[in-house]
């Protein structure tokens, strides 16, 4: 079994055909009319080829909470998402403050081998936002953590942050900051606003968010840090990061498909598939955060893949966990919120969704993108189709998307990860041939 | 009506009815005997997962009064646990054969999931969920207001011309919500008043002008003064500075009360907080209808019960 792949035909970010031959875990020779003996042969004409996507915010859950999701079972989600990369957020149990959590965590995703996981470290001992966790370890450990994130917590103590930012500049890593402060949003249940003073929920005002992010691009300023802020979900967040970027600090921001797409009406429902954190927001944000990403404010989409089992959401709203499941979607969330609209071209898509992220993780091997010599990650992906959404349709082990029985755009075709394929014709390959497949790579 | 969740979706031809029929059952219980077959062999099941022996009880006389079985079930959870889960006890319900549910819940909305999850068939009367919605409180006080200005010429009337004071702690109260939406619908016009701490986010566009000062908004004339619970518990959360200051600025005391225009009304939901929002003296005063807001739910809630499970409930639907 010879390991080259030629695929053929794909547009390349959407431009013009061309052959790619993979072999040896690298891309060989672009092109046209390429052959090879014996390599398999992938049918790609129409499709759109896009570098590997990398994920900058994803829960995988284990250990710890693997009724929901198992490194496993997320890497598969992310790979059916033409995903070949995930930061999986330390919110565990154990939590991923130390250096064993994180080699754990890496080895089970090498060990699956769907996605290149990179485990996010703790930024406090068990995310209580009390004492710095032992970032130096993680970062020296097998699992060379970069990106640390109290993620599902909001490191308030404005000591702690300030702190947290310099210490990560010996380790080249960076702080992902789930800005939240938590006092304004005590109990809080939807964005504070007209919806919520008539539905009777708690609000989670927009403040809260925009005074972290504030005050965080300051002491990123004052320290000269990079800082990173993750699921801008508001129009004055936006602002915020556009002014810290035009004074020169060194900020970063993503968005989520799901605040780029759905807005706060849809809570009307009480529908608790529609509760996430930081919540659905306004028309008016949503528009902002479109805005915000094509003119380069926002520097990265992340999907912030929050699998729950059916009895945290199939509950009245204020019982439900937040968070929604998003690796599967994600492209087709994108295509239908920013790629339709004209807001994006699949350049940029591959800017947001790979080569981006991958450099605020320290993830080599995205620079280039579909290149020759570059090592073979990427996504074939039909934007031709719309489809239903089912539930079938998710590979994870949880289905709380808020997606289901929509019609959106889009499918994922093919997933090659690290020269081998982890989707073909649209289906998941096999795990044990996988396994096999990434075995033989490392 | 296959439902009753929400007074937001009532229009005022819906009210009227509803309010109509009410007057039909408050005939019924000036009677000697105050019981109609109407509802016989269908099981009316009261859920409570909060306490509350006043909505209970009111709704478990209106059931009987129409001659249907009642089941109370309280499924409050203890503070270690969550208790029974919703959907559990709602496919319980539906198991036991429940033909309407009433329930009362303390999360906004729980009402709302209960009828469009598919878990039970029946149909579903909001009793208090959360901070969002107390609809048999809204059709009660209106009923209360209709009687008061209209007498025995209330029929088929809205509330067109009258003006409706609610003071107090807005944000978290369903009751207020309930109200605001209601009485706008039937031509009320309303103003609440409270200090801004406790006015939601986007109260401005609410059908409602609002006055932060009491006696501002009394100086104009008001032909209903409602006055809401205010909770121990706001008193810990920066609202106001105390009990004391709160009273002083939005409660209903003699002096205010003495100061009320002639015909004014004062209502209260109950239970009271006698000192804190509202004084005995205008608790107690002929002014106030609080006594009978509590019978005149009975005939509100039989109303409901039997339009929801009568063969009139696709008419109203
Ligand atoms: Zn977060």
């Amino acid at each position: 079994m010879s390991g080259s792949i030629i695929v053929k035909g794909a547009r390349i970010l959407g431009a013009e055909s061309q052959d790619v031959l993979v072999r040896d875990g690298v891309i060989a020779q672009m092109g046209s009319d390429i052959s090879e003996q014996g390599a398999r042969v992938i049918d790609a004409a129409g499709l759109v080829a896009l570098p590997g996507l990398v994920d900058l915010h994803t829960h995988l859950r284990e250990p710890g909470f693997e009724q929901s999701e198992t490194v496993l079972t997320g890497s598969r989600a992310a790979a059916a998402g033409g995903f070949t990369a995930v930061h999986a957020m330390a919110n565990t149990s154990p939590v991923a403050d130390t250096a064993g959590v994180v080699e754990q965590v890496a080895s089970l995703g090498d060990a699956a081998g769907y996605v290149t996981v990179r485990p996010v470290g703790a930024v406090t001992v068990g995310l209580k936002g009390e004492a710095l966790a032992e970032i130096g370890a993680m970062a020296r450990s097998r699992a060379a953590v970069r990106v640390f994130s109290d993620d599902g917590k909001c490191v308030s103590d404005a000591l702690l942050m300030r702190r947290a930012l310099e210490y990560v500049k010996a380790f080249d890593g960076v702080i992902a900051q789930h800005a939240q402060e938590p006092r304004l949003t005590e109990g809080a249940q939807m964005n504070e606003g007209e919806v919520s003073g008539e539905l009777g929920l708690a609000g989670w005002p927009a403040v809260a968010e925009e005074a972290i992010i504030a005050r965080d691009v300051l002491l990123a300023e004052h320290v000269g840090s990079r800082v990173h802020i993750c699921h801008l979900s508001t129009a004055g967040s936006v602002e915020v990061v556009r002014w810290a970027k035009s004074r020169g600090i060194a900020v970063t921001a993503e968005v989520t498909p799901h605040h780029l797409l759905l807005d706060e009406q849809l809570v009307r429902s009480y529908d608790a598939r529609y509760k996430v954190n930081p919540p659905l927001r306004r028309a008016e944000d949503v528009e902002a955060l479109r805005a915000g990403l094509a003119d380069g404010t926002i520097d990265i989409v992340a999907t912030d893949h929050a699998p729950h089992p059916a009895e945290d959401k199939d509950c009245e709203w204020a019982s439900a966990a937040f968070g929604m499941v998003g690796l599967e979607t994600a492209l087709s969330v994108v295509q239908a919120a920013v790629v339709d609209t004209g807001h994006l071209e699949w350049t940029d898509v591959a800017r947001v969704l790979s080569r981006t992220p991958a450099e605020i993780g320290r993830l080599a091997g995205y620079e280039q993108g579909i290149a020759v010599g570059a090592p073979a990650n990427f996504t074939l992906y039909d934007d031709s189709v719309t489809s239903i959404l089912e539930a079938g349709a998710l590979r994870g082990k949880s289905s709380n998307s808020p997606y289901l029985s929509l019609s959106l755009p889009g499918r994922v075709v093919g997933t090659i990860h690290a020269g081998y394929a982890t989707v073909l014709d649209g289906e998941l390959v096999d795990e044990e041939t996988v396994r096999e497949a990434g075995g033989r790579r490392g | 009506m296959r439902h009753l969740l929400s007074t937001r979706d009532l229009t005022r031809d819906d009210a009227v009815a509803i309010l109509d029929v009410a007057e039909d059952m408050a005939d019924v219980s000036t009677r000697e005997i105050k019981k109609l077959p109407a509802l016989r062999g269908k099981t009316v099941v009261n859920l409570f997962f909060e306490d509350s022996t006043r909505t209970r009880i009111s709704f478990e006389a209106a059931a009987k009064r129409l001659s249907a079985d009642v089941i109370n079930f309280a499924a409050k959870g203890s503070s270690v646990s969550k208790g029974e889960s919703l959907k559990d006890t709602a496919q319980t319900l539906a198991a036991i054969g429940a033909d309407a549910v009433v329930v009362r819940h303390g999360a906004s909305g729980a009402p709302q999931v209960l009828a469009t999850s598919g878990w039970i068939d029946a149909g579903v009367v909001n009793a208090g969920d959360g901070t969002h919605e107390h609809p048999t409180q809204a059709l009660l006080d209106a009923f209360t207001i209709r009687r008061r200005f209209f007498g025995t010429d209330a029929r088929g009337r809205d509330l067109a011309g009258l003006s409706v004071v609610i003071v107090g702690d807005v944000i978290h109260s369903r009751v207020a919500r309930s109200n605001a939406w209601l009485l706008t619908t039937l031509g009320a016009s309303v103003r609440l008043v409270a200090p801004p701490t406790l006015l939601p986010v986007g109260v401005n566009t609410w059908p409602v002008t609002v006055d932060y000062s009491l006696d501002d908004s009394l100086a104009k004339p008001a032909d209903v003064v409602m006055m809401l619970r205010v909770q121990g518990e706001r008193m810990n959360a920066a609202f106001f500075p105390n009990a004391r200051e709160y009273s002083r600025l939005w409660g209903l005391d003699d002096a205010r009360l003495a100061g009320l225009g002639e015909g004014t009304i004062v209502m209260h939901p109950g239970p009271m907080n006698r000192g804190l929002e509202i004084s005995s003296g205008a608790a107690d005063s002929a002014r106030s209808t609080v006594l009978e807001q509590v019978s005149n739910g009975v005939s509100v809630r039989m109303a409901v019960l039997y339009l929801l499970l009568s063969g009139e409930r696709e008419d109203l639907a």
